[in-house]
């Protein structure tokens, strides 16, 4: 229960961190702070691999595997490539 | 690997993501902050992949090469233009893989080796505490629902966003009942998690939650259209934030917490940012129509005799006399391709003394930020990229205004017509410059379905035709003069 607590508190203080961070970002930057968003949702990976490289459940959940490390590795390159692409693009005079 | 270390080097990726962020506070350090951001997920992966859990790799090498293949594709083809169908995609893909780990946790812990789907509607015998005891088990379940709720929604919300925006679908259609419609499917959804968390053997209740979910997400989606879109695709941003953070809470793990809530919030900031800008609520976006036109405005009796039309050459000979020409995109540019060819007129003018900006609107697009993008393809310096607010004050002094593809944006009724359903919205005030041009391929309505009172004013000339054609006849005719 004491874990779940912290990791609560975690996800609180993260949201309030957020906040002051995206607020900050200026509305021609809002582009790719989507595309870049996405590419850090994809962490999500982290939790697909433990689901997909597990030996000892039911198939099912390796299928299940396979399809959250496919979405979410096409999140994490796709999210991160294009970010990078548009963002290179914006330059000063 | 022990487990402290691992959650420490969690930590490490987490610090680079809130960094990666704090990049894209500027231009100038956006680039460096994408590749930080970028090295925090390097990072948690290959820590991730060192856990003596992970022993078969058949699935995941296969997964991150078919994603990989896929990822790098979208991210090096698509165009500019295209980028909110994109966005759409990759939102639908973090609902996706969310949804997919917390129906795997679940199921791994159930056990079943099912061979037809008749095997998974088999009840199975599970101990008490086969999600954790006590509060923990049941904080498990509450967490493996919502992230289903929620992956789900956002999967097939982001796919008929993506479809709408591609074109696809061109119709917006509902439940009947509209919000009705989808509230009872929320509350068959809650239904059946509820369900799953008081009896968590029977698998049948999760797969009700997931069907459920999965068609409430098609139909909060498919009323919606054309230029609503920026709402819902920061909406559905948000969403597949807080799935991941809320599969954090599935599997204790702390990085996709951290990470989960910051795109949880910056998703919502742009969502309402958006609607601010479109001086709608929430609700009203995702359940509303327009407000009800109040008086309906003929749009003849607008028009009627006071359009004055002109050619591009004509316009060219007026912004030859100019000081200074602020250039104001919309969806239309978009759709023309224009950018490039806006980019080559504001040259030509600068190269005569004209001091050039940009307007741009909030919700200007498809998406957040959109024209920004398009225009910074053109190679348009972003310090010439000017938002509302700065921009309005200064159309006093502005001797021409190009409007280009934008509409309602620039509706004067907003701001004078008490009634009228869009009034309030904050617009860009072009009308207050001395003299406005539009290039529009006709009189028709834009997304509010409203006439502009603008394009009538005696200080406007209407120059019908495709955007990008246009533009560049204007750049001819004002090289040659």
């Amino acid at each position: 229960m004491e874990i779940l607590i912290l990791l609560l508190a975690l996800f609180v203080l993260s949201l309030f961190l957020g906040v002051e961070l995206i607020v900050k970002v200026p509305p021609t930057l809002h582009t790719p702070l989507m595309s870049g968003t996405n590419a850090v949702s994809g962490i999500t990976l982290v939790g697909a691999l433990l689901a997909a490289g597990s030996d000892t459940s039911p198939m099912l959940v390796n299928v299940l595997g396979f399809l959250a490390v496919t979405f979410a590795t096409i999140n994490v390159i796709g999210g991160y490539l294009v970010t990078n692409r548009m963002l290179s693009m914006f330059k000063r005079k | 690997m022990s487990s402290s270390i691992v959650n420490l080097v969690y930590l490490f990726a987490g610090v680079l993501f809130i960094l990666g962020i704090k990049g894209l506070t500027k231009p100038a350090t956006a680039v460096r902050g994408n590749m930080l951001s970028a090295t925090g997920m390097l990072i948690a992966v290959v820590i991730t992949l060192l856990n003596s859990e992970i022993v078969n790799f058949t699935y995941i090498i296969a997964g991150v090469l078919f994603g990989g293949v896929v990822g790098a594709f979208m991210a090096l083809r698509i165009q500019m233009t295209s980028m909110p169908q994109m966005v759409a995609l990759l939102n639908g893909f973090g609902g996706g893989a969310s949804l997919t780990i917390a129906s795997a946790e679940y199921f791994s812990v159930l056990n079943i080796d099912a061979h037809t789907f008749a095997d998974l509607l088999q009840p199975v015998a599970l101990g008490a505490d086969a999600f954790g005891t006590g509060a923990e088990g049941q904080v498990t379940l509450v967490s493996i629902g919502l992230t289903i709720l929620i992956g789900a929604v956002t999967l097939t919300g982001s796919l008929v966003a993506f479809a709408k925006l591609q074109g696809l679908v061109k119709k917006n259609f509902g439940l009947p009942g509209g919000p009705i419609g989808n509230g009872l499917l929320l509350i068959g959804g809650l239904v059946a998690l509820g369900c799953m968390i008081a009896n968590p053997s029977q698998a049948v209740t999760v797969l009700a939650l997931i069907a459920l979910a999965l068609l409430l997400g098609l139909f909060l989606v498919l009323p919606i259209g054309g230029a609503d879109m920026p709402v819902v695709i920061a909406l559905l941003n948000s969403y597949s934030g807080l799935a991941a953070a809320l599969a954090g809470f599935i599997l204790g793990n702390t990085v996709l917490i951290v990470a989960g809530s910051l795109v949880g919030t910056s998703g919502l900031i742009l969502t309402k940012i958006m609607c601010v800008a479109m001086n709608r609520s929430l609700g009203n976006v995702l359940f509303g129509k327009m407000a009800a036109a109040g008086e309906a405005v003929d749009a003849d009796e607008i028009y009627a005799g006071k359009v004055t039309s002109a050619q591009p050459d004509e316009v060219a000979m007026m912004l030859e006399v100019a000081k200074r020409v602020v250039i104001v995109p919309g969806y239309g540019m978009a759709m023309a391709q224009a950018q490039h060819a806006v980019r080559e007129l504001a040259d030509s003018m600068e190269s005569k003394g004209i001091e050039v900006e940009y307007g741009i609107h909030p919700v200007a697009g498809r998406m957040p930020g959109h024209m920004n993008v398009l225009l910074a393809e053109a190679e348009v310096p972003y310090d010439n990229l000017v938002e509302m607010d700065r921009i309005n004050p200064t159309f006093e002094d502005t001797d021409v205004v190009i409007v280009i593809g934008a509409n309602d944006v620039t509706n004067p009724m907003a701001r004078d017509a008490e009634g009228s359903p869009i009034y309030g919205m904050p617009i860009l005030n072009v009308d207050k410059a001395k003299n406005v041009v539009v290039i529009k391929r006709s009189l028709s309505p834009g997304f509010a379905g409203l006439p502009n009172p603008l394009f009538a004013m005696d200080h406007t000339l209407m120059v019908y035709g495709d955007g990008k054609k246009a533009v560049l006849e204007m750049t001819t005719a004002l090289n040659q003069s």
